[in-house]
């Protein structure tokens, strides 16, 4: 009768169940590993291969990774601050301190959203440094920078429609100054302005726009260049490695 | 098997017969498709821009009622934070300039002990006239029409603004 856990787990493994969910089975031969990995739609972006090196610290520093674990961060905190917080002109101030004062763990979550944003922008800028002076943008990678560059954007635009939701003074200055930034655009950017403010001036238009680019358009285009970001690191053929340099 | 065409032998000869170009049926309803959906894209980015502009917004009116004249004393310049607007009561009368710094749009403030207007988010100042005296704003603050009202109030129109400055006596 005394199974241990490792049967234990070879039994579930081969159960029908499992076998619907994960086809690949049990088995641990290189066959059943890597098809483990082609079979599940999440492994499936990475290769089914990579070479040691490549999972060491210095060719990465894990910048990458890391700016992947914020951006996790940000979705599942912002998911809970959503349930307390209206985008309206006389409740955004208010919930934000009550987020603060009033809800249970609301500080903290508010406070791990906020220092998670300003992680990523910084784990974003260090990811680029580390990949051009390492050359890793060169070919066959090349598409695979570009897309980085608009992940960038995207991080950046998420950071500032991010910032006027607290709806205080700081927050209502600082969305006035960008968005006449954006009205210096030549010819269009009266139009730019308005169409970002949804009026002539930072108001509640402002704010629910903000609000749905913050929540919904930003993060669902950062997510789907996220995944053709990771899948182009297989097809491009893994991770930048160079040589180890002989001493 | 001779007399058997194919379509491009077939297509060669009517091209011939009425001597227009060689164009398959396939090619033209693939022309007959692309202009489709380039003409759909282009109805559809139209109709987002409409959509994405307000046509009523609930912003304030550009013409405020700034009060009776006696309640801004001789050489002094009151800021309406409301509004955005300065009333000062000048040495030649009354004038209005905007209040919104003509560098990024922060508000700016009436600084007494320096005889200046300063704006907190760049450091642009502007003296009582409205003039740049220093930091990055581009133009000078602008000159709003001022009216006396039938009922004795001031009144200031924010979205007309004066080439030449312009006073209202009282």
């Amino acid at each position: 009768m005394a199974t241990t856990v490792k049967e234990e787990f070879e039994r579930i493994r081969s159960t029908e169940v499992w076998r619907t969910i994960f086809r690949s089975g049990s088995g641990s031969s290189n066959l059943h590993r890597s098809q483990a990995v082609q079979q599940n739609i999440f492994l499936h972006l990475f290769s089914v291969k990579v070479r040691s090196r490549a999972l060491e610290f210095s060719p990465t520093w894990y910048l990458g990774a890391l700016t992947l674990s914020t951006f996790f961060i940000l979705i599942a905190t912002g998911i809970l601050l959503m349930f307390y917080y209206h985008p309206s002109v006389p409740q955004a101030y208010a919930d934000m301190k009550d987020l603060q004062f009033v809800v249970a763990s609301g500080v903290f979550l508010r406070n791990l959203h906020r220092w998670s944003a300003h992680a990523m922008v910084f784990l974003v800028f260090a990811h680029m440094f580390k990949v051009f002076y390492r050359g890793a943008y060169r070919p066959p990678r090349q598409f695979n920078w570009v897309i980085g560059v608009f992940l960038l954007l995207i991080t950046l635009l998420l950071s500032y429609t991010g910032y006027l939701l607290p709806w205080d003074q700081l927050a209502f200055w600082a969305v006035t100054v960008g968005s006449n930034i954006a009205k210096a655009v030549p010819l269009m950017g009266k139009q730019i302005r308005f169409l970002m403010l949804g009026g002539n001036e930072v108001n509640a238009n402002a704010l629910l726009r903000f609000y749905v680019l913050h929540c919904v358009i930003l993060p669902l285009a950062a997510i789907l260049l996220v995944g053709v970001h990771f899948w182009r690191i297989r097809k491009d053929g893994g991770l930048y490695v160079p040589e180890k340099k002989q001493l | 098997m001779s007399n058997v065409k194919t379509q491009e032998q077939t297509t060669g000869e009517i091209a011939k017969d009425c001597g227009c170009k060689d164009s398959s049926r396939r090619e033209f309803f693939a022309k007959v498709g692309m202009g489709s959906l380039i003409v759909a894209a282009a109805g559809t980015g139209l109709f987002s821009y409409e959509y994405f502009s307000p046509n009523v917004l609930f912003e304030s009116a550009p013409i405020i009622k700034a009060g009776k004249p006696d309640q801004f004393p001789a050489g002094t310049v009151t800021l309406d934070a409301q509004s955005g607007i300065y009333l000062i009561n000048g040495a030649k009368g009354f004038y209005a300039l905007g209040a919104i710094c003509t560098h990024l749009g922060c508000l700016t403030a009436w600084k007494p002990e320096l005889d200046l207007i300063a704006c907190p988010c760049h450091g642009s100042r502007f003296n009582r006239d409205g003039v740049k005296v220093a930091g990055p704003a581009p133009q000078p603050l602008p000159w709003l029409k001022v009216w006396l009202a039938e009922d004795g109030n001031l009144m200031v129109d924010r979205s007309s603004t004066l080439k030449e400055p312009e006073y209202v006596k009282v």
